[in-house]
């Protein structure tokens, strides 16, 4: 049984994205810890890739950092063992394929489902690419997530039809990163999807201020952070637990506001 | 085979963002393909700027010294801006045209791929970007400044391994957040769907041409076609009319580096193994991990971790050949084509001749090969300088 939907039951949700292994496996777990005791709702996971193009230069950054000190997809389901002892928040992990396609895919999901993975987030697989590893994640009961992007026009019904978990809808065009304003009308994209499904939506991309966290709860489900933690990891990689803790308390106020 | 598939190979591997953008582009480019007034526009801008059909040259005094087959070079090294590139650019930027689209964007290599975006951009009055590794921005410097001459902006690449891989990476980062107005030049047979079969299509005049000049010179089919394969354009070119002459022989030529032993190549179909990275399902350079391994070649233009989709089914089903061949052997044929016939070949192309050095000899007096020369040397000629001991002023 998926734990996403716990992630969305008490109120706006709160999800929080952190490289694993950045800047060391340690690290993570004790920042993700505290991410979750400030009020995150759900932790996405990156595994480190070489080359992430959905990403901007921070998460970019991050990834190198991680795969500077030999970070692994073992260690990162290590990882996820390991928070699955003290939390049972959702976990979801991001990643390209290339990586999950190498691991084996039914490989990968046995894991998945063994440590305690809820869901997937592959950013360069889009709607038509998921049979690809679909039904052997549904057999493993890990959710695929679904991305929606302000492009998706006509796409959105389709996509929304077949979304489980939760829908991480892109909230601006580009790569990941903060930004200062976020102008895309995210309402009309929002009431096509609440038109064909009940499946929760999540707004990422950009991201990062109480107040922009406050705005989008208003018309979605939950807000995702990553940039806004991993430029906060990056300035003080090996100390930033209180840091990373007043952040997202902060967030979770705004959010509850 | 399903759509924009070859065997398992190709697809749309990419950010959501870009989807509608791709499904457009394809529905665009089916319909203008069969449009009598876009072709009649792209064969004109074809013949009359970029100086097709290209010749195809008898290198003679290559075919006496190596003593086998007869050697035909497809010169495609004397099309306008010095490569086979312009023959996709023009055909991409003037689908851009007329699909409203007023900016192109492209990553570049060795810099031919950027310099013919350019080119077709000062022409057909569109805004150009171009983004390039820092590494290659140091060894093709010259192509930098022509882009620049050429109204181009370039954008130096410093993430990643700061070569051609990461110019596609950032490049595509820019294509997802200014995608309205502008359209990403891909410079391969790479991508997402429809650029393997696009770019492909807008190469194929190579084989379309080669084959006619090689029945009206002959009388008859070459034993074998070989090309240069980074990412594959010239290459699937050279190919594509010949697939279905089962006794043509085709050969991918792939940069072996400093040998394939050393793990500093770039040599995809050797070394390389099944996955998924910039858009398509092919075969990649990648570590135990899953990473996309850095890669290395002498020439900027092969230097690149993946291979064309289509050429990753070709060699599964065994219709062509990939064979590695090192800098020093490309080194050497490019010394040996600029004084045997007079011609300096890109480094790129350089790779081609190198190979057929090694099989014509042992083909018959009645066999002949056709090699295509992709691009000229002149970007080159600094750094082989430099390979062999001597620096020279640019």
């Amino acid at each position: 049984m998926s734990r996403i939907p716990s992630a969305f039951a008490k109120g706006k949700a709160l999800i929080g994205y952190v490289t694993g292994g950045d800047p060391r496996i340690k690290e993570s777990e004790e920042y993700i810890l505290s991410l979750i005791d400030a009020g995150a709702s759900l932790i996405e996971i990156g595994i480190p890739f070489s080359d992430p193009i959905a990403e901007g230069p921070v998460i970019q950054a991050s990834s190198l950092r991680a795969l500077s000190v030999g970070t692994t997809i073992e260690d990162v389901f290590s990882l996820v063992s390991s928070l699955r002892q003290r939390t049972d928040i959702p976990l979801v992990l991001l990643t390209y394929l290339n990586p999950v396609l190498h691991y084996g895919y039914e490989a990968f999901f046995a894991r998945c489902e063994q440590t305690g993975v809820d869901g997937i987030i592959v950013p360069d697989l889009p709607f038509d690419e998921k049979d690809e590893i679909d039904s052997i994640a549904k057999s493993h009961t890990v959710d695929v997530i679904s991305m929606i992007a302000p492009t998706s026009a006509q796409r959105v019904a389709m996509i929304a039809a077949q979304a489980t978990g939760f829908i991480y809808l892109v909230s601006s065009l580009g790569v990941t990163g903060v930004r200062s304003s976020i102008s895309t009308d995210i309402d009309a994209i929002i009431s096509v999807i609440r038109s064909i499904t009940t499946v929760p939506i999540a707004v990422g991309f950009g991201i990062h201020t109480p107040e922009q966290a406050h705005a989008i709860a208003q018309k979605a489900d939950g807000v995702i952070v990553g940039s806004g933690i991993v430029k906060r990891i990056a300035a003080n990689p090996d100390k930033a637990t209180q840091e990373l803790a007043g952040y997202f308390k902060e967030l979770r106020i705004a959010l509850d506001a | 085979m399903k759509k924009g598939r070859f065997g398992d190979y190709g697809g749309q591997y990419i950010p959501e963002t870009l989807m509608n953008e791709l499904i457009d582009l394809e529905a665009a480019y089916n319909a203008f393909k069969q449009d009598d007034a876009f072709r009649s526009e792209l064969k004109t801008l074809l013949d009359e700027y970029a100086g097709r059909p290209s010749l195809l040259y008898l290198a003679e005094k290559m075919t006496r010294d190596l003593g086998g087959a007869k050697v035909y070079l497809k010169r495609e090294d004397l099309n306008h801006t010095g490569s086979h590139k312009i023959n996709n650019v023009l055909g991409q930027a003037l689908l851009a045209k007329k699909r409203g689209k007023t900016r192109v964007i492209a990553e570049t290599g060795a810099g031919q791929h950027g310099v013919a975006t350019a080119t077709a951009a000062a022409l057909l009055d569109l805004e150009c970007e171009v983004f390039m590794g820092r590494e290659d921005t140091e060894r093709q410097a010259l192509n930098v400044y022509r882009m620049e001459l050429l109204g181009a902006k370039v954008h130096t690449v410093t993430s990643g391994t700061q070569t051609l891989k990461d110019a596609v990476n950032e490049t595509m980062r820019e294509w997802v957040s200014r995608v309205h107005d502008t359209h990403y030049v891909l410079g391969s047979v790479m991508g997402p769907h429809p650029f393997p079969t696009m770019v492909r299509d807008f190469q194929a005049v190579i084989s379309a041409e080669a084959r006619g000049q090689i029945i009206e010179r002959e009388g008859k089919l070459p034993t074998a076609v070989l090309a240069c394969v980074g990412g594959g354009s010239n290459a699937m070119g050279m190919f594509y009319h010949f697939i279905d002459d089962p006794q043509v022989r085709l050969i991918g030529c792939e940069a072996a580096g400093r040998g394939i032993s050393t793990g500093e190549h770039a040599a995809t179909i050797s070394a390389g193994e099944i996955g998924v990275f910039h858009g398509m399902k092919s075969y990649f350079c990648q570590d135990e991990h899953g990473q996309i391994s850095p890669v290395y070649s002498i020439s900027a233009g092969l230097d690149y971790p993946g291979i064309g989709p289509e050429h990753a089914y070709l060699h599964d089903i065994g219709r062509a050949e990939y064979q590695p061949v090192t800098d020093e052997e490309a080194v050497d044929a490019f010394e040996y084509l600029s004084r045997t016939e007079g011609i300096i070949c890109a480094i790129e192309s350089a790779h081609a001749i190198a190979h057929a050095r090694k099989i014509v000899p042992t083909l018959d007096n009645d066999d002949c090969v056709i090699i295509c020369l992709s691009g000229r040397g002149d970007k080159d000629v600094a750094a082989i300088a430099r390979y062999r001991g001597r620096n020279i002023d640019e």
